[in-house]
């Protein structure tokens, strides 16, 4: 795919936006608008599809646009074309979901206009192959997408909300422009080629790096900088959380990728250590804060971190396996963190989009006025089920394989000679391993407290099936969950070309493997075989039907509960999701959160009502946002003094500033 | 031809697994019940219990759904194929390979998953507790049993079963204690995962305290049949994971003669006898835990896991 037709599809969408300012308002433009951005993503999507297939040979282009005498660089190579290809499925996929969603919206003109360009700017800034395009084209995404997300600017939390999301989009980008920064070096090379050619000293290198951390893992997610996240990502429309939450932090690892895997060149091993140290972190609390929400579309936020950390763990590991020179080993690690960002988007969406139309369905977020939707709503319903089957990382459906994948590569850490990651690796299995425990349980708890159970006020009771188009959106990614997790053998042979040129190696080739197994290594130590798993799952399960068919007594008599013999009528006897979550509150509860627990127990006798309320916190606010608030406000009331001075003390302290300015540049010379 | 065996072959495991599965739970009522001075049902009656369910009327809640329904096939198959895939008699099956330890490991995952939907579908107090804690438990012993895989990996350089039964029946491995301290922590989680005391208590209903059977409390006629079915079977499954892993002799490894394999099922068989006999003897001899307790006893058993990986990088020098 030449890089102008990705332009030209990129400029198609901006003129999208443009069209629905003037259109926005009529019944027709919701359509329109959607409609066209599924064309054009579709289209992008089919090039950057062949793109990545064909392995074609990167292709560039520079446009004399931009800074004056550089211009504007744009590349797709075989990253930026599997990267494309996450961002259009997302933006595709969200718009069919939108021509019916959107079509409910009340003010389409706050979202309209946005809608489109941040698509745009999405590929813009994978397209981008110089620092200020990348910059600006990153920016520029965080700004619409912060026009969506206080989109609903009544409610007083999405303002907040919004807030947050733009300091710390702010906060992000600053940290990329200081790493871009460094990346140039005192030459001032803005182009990416440039910033690939040069070489960097070990501490220049890791400054680049951490800044990169900092600034693209606080868009993509990490602990501690996801505080915004499960904030901005519920306050947007349905279809747009799904794509912040499944597209653009996906961006964010992006960017990630693209500075340490490309543009520093040899990492140190250490440094892969830290990423999965920091991964296996993020992705164990961010499932800990996730199993304490009990707004639906929270909960999936704060599932996106922990989704990240697992991303992270296998970018950690494939750092750590190329600073080594074991190519295999990081080939397989980072296939497997990318097949992750793959399955992430795809079962992110599902669940956004399963969990707008709860909201279009029933007017409720929250899950305890929800339940027993799965008798109302069939199809959002099973959509949602496979969607949280599939992120809970069980077999035989996408989730697992990635997980499988980086279990693998954790299992083959013992080959590394450094001891501190032969130590650390397992530990960050285990937490690994815990954090897909606890996905499990966190979505059984959104699935049985939201579809199953009997309904807990009337808005549940009265819910009705979404619209076509939703369906028909959920469904599409239902399909794709089942293909990528009995064929993953395709999609692990799709990402070889991205593999070979980000760490010099491919996984082996799966596509000709007798049954279609996937083999990471050899086949000697370790295979697997979803289609296979899935045949023989349907197989038994016949079989066994038939049996108990064909054998036991068909009579079956339909009654009311029993529950020990002690049913209550009230649905607020039901499990509700706090009390789903109270073990694990308890068990976890000391060490990573902070609970409040108040009891208000009437004395006997009395005649009002008891009280128990729960509130649970994130420990990020308490350590580190609340001191840095407090300690940016203490410091803005003392500059305050500055503005009420007299002449001479202003006059002093210019003087004061030269001086020191002027020590400082003798020093340094 | 040479097809038509190999399928024979992993047909016979498939039936082997799921024909004993009830017997060793007889074979553990009947121990227990001596243990405790009882005569206690024959040795047969899981059967007898399982044929009755299936010809007693079946009695639904008004608003089950349709995930009520299937959850005891779902349950039942998932755990029929995780059980099928270890091996028992004979590494090297057909389709040994389209599932290493990590896989089996995570179907369990599914059966559980679909389990506690199940327990939650009727909007019951009872299932719901049952989910939550069946949930808990999963999530504190998955991490060890992790570990014991990275403790197998590292021994065994596979996660692959058939590969390392054959290399811990073939090549000097030698007592180690990493290998002893991960069937400790293997034994802990088996305990945990099958609702055992002390965990869970799988004589008792209307208790406070009870996960497995809280769960699946609504159930009746054939539904319940595939549950305790299936429960026995992931007894199965755990028993046999143990002894792949860890006492594989006898196994039919290369040599596919009738004589080889028949030995392969007579000391599968022997082995699962005894570990029927020893479970009863382990938890008549322990006293049933509160559920805040349960974090102290997986937890032992991840400090087990986590210190049989160490010992081996230790072992293996600086």
């Amino acid at each position: 795919m030449p890089a102008v037709a990705g332009l030209a599809c990129v400029a198609a969408l901006f003129a999208i936006g443009l069209v629905a300012v003037a259109i926005g308002r009529s019944r027709a433009g919701t359509t329109v608008v959607y409609g066209a951005s599924l064309l054009v993503s579709a289209i992008v999507l089919l090039f950057a599809l062949t793109h990545l297939i064909l392995a074609s040979p990167p292709a560039s282009v520079t446009l004399p646009l931009g800074l004056p005498w550089i211009g504007a660089h744009f590349r797709i190579d075989a990253l930026a074309a599997f990267f494309l290809i996450i961002v259009n499925l997302g933006g595709a996929i969200a718009s069919i979901y939108a021509l019916g969603y959107g079509a409910h919206e009340a003010s389409p003109l706050r979202v309209l206009p946005f809608y489109p360009a941040f698509l745009g700017a999405m590929n813009l800034v994978v397209l981008a192959d110089d620092a200020f395009v990348f910059l600006l084209s990153w920016e520029f995404m965080s700004l619409v997408s912060w026009g969506m997300v206080v989109a609903h600017h009544r409610v007083a939390a999405n303002v907040r909300a919004g807030y947050i999301y733009l300091v710390m989009a702010s906060f992000g980008t600053l940290c990329l422009f200081l790493a871009f920064g460094v990346l140039a070096g005192t030459g001032g090379q803005y182009s990416f080629a440039a910033m690939r050619a040069g070489q960097l000293t070990p501490a220049l290198a890791l400054i680049a790096g951490t800044l990169t951390l900092i600034g693209a893992g606080s868009k993509a997610g990490i602990v501690p900088l996801h505080v915004w996240l499960p904030l901005a990502h519920p306050a947007a429309p349905g279809h747009v959380s799904a794509l912040l939450s499944g597209v653009m932090t996906k961006v964010g690892v992006y960017g990630f990728i693209r500075v340490v895997f490309d543009l520093i060149g040899e990492p140190t091993p250490y440094a892969g250590l830290i990423v999965a140290a920091i991964g296996g972190i993020t992705a164990a609390l961010g499932v800990l804060y996730a199993l304490m929400q009990h707004d639906l579309k929270r909960l999936l936020a704060y599932h996106t971190v922990e989704n990240i950390g697992i991303i992270f763990i296998g970018l950690g590991l494939a750092l750590a396996f190329r600073a080594n020179g074991i190519e295999w080993a990081a080939a397989l690690a980072l296939a497997a963190a990318l097949f992750h960002v793959f399955n992430h988007s795809v079962f992110k969406s599902l669940l956004f989009f399963g969990a707008g139309s709860v909201l279009m369905a029933t007017g409720e977020r929250d899950m305890e006025h929800l339940g027993g939707l799965i008798h109302r709503m069939p199809h959002t319903a099973f959509a949602f089920l496979i969607g949280c089957m599939a992120i809970s990382a069980l077999p035989p459906l996408n989730g697992f394989v990635s997980e499988w994948l980086t279990f693998q590569a954790i299992l083959v850490s013992p080959q590394l000679p450094q001891w501190g990651l032969k130590l650390v690796i397992p530990a960050v299995g285990a937490l690994l391993a815990l954090s897909a425990a606890l996905a499990a349980a966190c979505f059984v708890k959104a699935f049985g407290v939201t579809f199953l159970g009997r309904a807990r006020s009337n808005a549940a009771q009265a819910a009705h099936e979404v619209d076509q188009f939703q369906r028909v959106a959920m469904f599409v990614l239902v399909t794709l969950c089942i293909l990528a997790g009995i064929f993953p053998g395709f999609v692990i042979d799709a990402l070889a070309p991205v593999t070979r040129a980000l760490v010099g190696g491919t996984m082996p080739q799966q596509a000709f493997l007798p049954w279609l197994s996937v083999v990471p290594i050899v086949a000697s130590r370790s295979s697997y075989n979803g289609l296979l798993i899935l045949l023989f799952l349907v197989g038994s399960a016949t079989l066994t039907a038939a049996i108990i068919h064909r054998f036991a007594t068909r009579a079956t008599r339909r009654s009311p509960i029993w529950d020990c013999g002690f049913p209550l009528a009230s649905p607020v006897a039901q499990y509700t999701s706090s009390s789903f979550a109270m073990p694990i509150r308890r068990v976890f509860g000391a060490s990573v959160f902070r609970v409040r627990e108040q009891l208000d127990m009437p004395p006997p006798g009395a005649m009002r009502a008891g009280h128990f309320q729960v509130r649970v916190f994130d420990p990020a606010w308490f350590a580190i946002y609340g001191p840095i608030a407090r300690s940016v406000r203490s410091t803005g009331i003392f500059l305050n003094r500055i503005q009420f001075l007299t002449i001479r003390s202003y006059l002093t302290l210019v003087f004061g500033a030269l001086v020191v300015l002027l020590l400082v540049v003798a020093a340094w010379r | 031809m040479a097809l038509i065996l190999e399928l024979a072959g992993q047909a016979l495991q498939m039936a082997i697994v799921v024909v004993i599965a009830p017997l060793l739970v007889g074979i553990s009522r009947k121990v227990k019940a001596r243990l405790l001075r009882r005569i206690g049902p024959p040795v047969l009656q899981p059967y007898f219990d399982i044929w009755k369910l299936m010809h007693k009327e079946m009695v639904l809640a008004h608003n089950a759904s349709w995930i009520y329904r299937v959850a005891p096939y779902v349950v039942f198959a998932v755990t029929w194929v995780a059980a099928a895939l270890v091996p028992t008699y004979c590494t090297n099956l057909l389709f040994s390979w389209s599932a290493d330890l990590i896989v089996i490991v995570a179907l369990m995952g599914t059966a559980r998953f679909a389990l506690a939907l199940a327990g939650m579908d009727v909007g019951t107090a009872f299932g719901g507790i049952g989910a939550s804690r069946e949930m808990l438990i999963a999530s504190l012993a998955e991490p060890a049993m992790l570990l014991i895989v990275f403790t197998i990996a590292l021994v065994a350089g596979t996660t692959q079963l058939s590969t390392i039964a054959e290399l811990f029946t073939h090549s000097p491995v030698g007592l180690r204690v990493s290998l002893g301290l991960g069937l400790l922590a293997l034994v802990c989680v088996a305990i945990a995962e099958n609702a055992r005391i002390p965990i869970d208590n799988p004589a008792t209903h209307l208790e406070l305290t009870m996960v497995h059977e809280a769960m699946v409390l609504e159930y009746s006629g054939r539904h319940l049949a595939m549950i305790e079915a299936a429960a026995a079977l992931k007894l199965v499954l755990y028993f046999s994971l143990i002894i792949c892993l860890f006492f594989p002799f006898g196994i039919a490894t290369f040599d596919r003669s009738l004589g080889a394999l028949l030995i392969g099922v007579m000391a599968y068989l022997v082995k699962m006898v005894v570990l029927a006999v020893l479970l009863p003897i382990g938890e008549t001899s322990v006293a049933k835990m509160r559920v805040f307790r349960y974090p102290i006893f997986l937890g032992s058993a991840f400090a087990a896991a986590a210190l049989a990986v160490f010992l081996l990088f230790v072992s293996r020098g600086f």
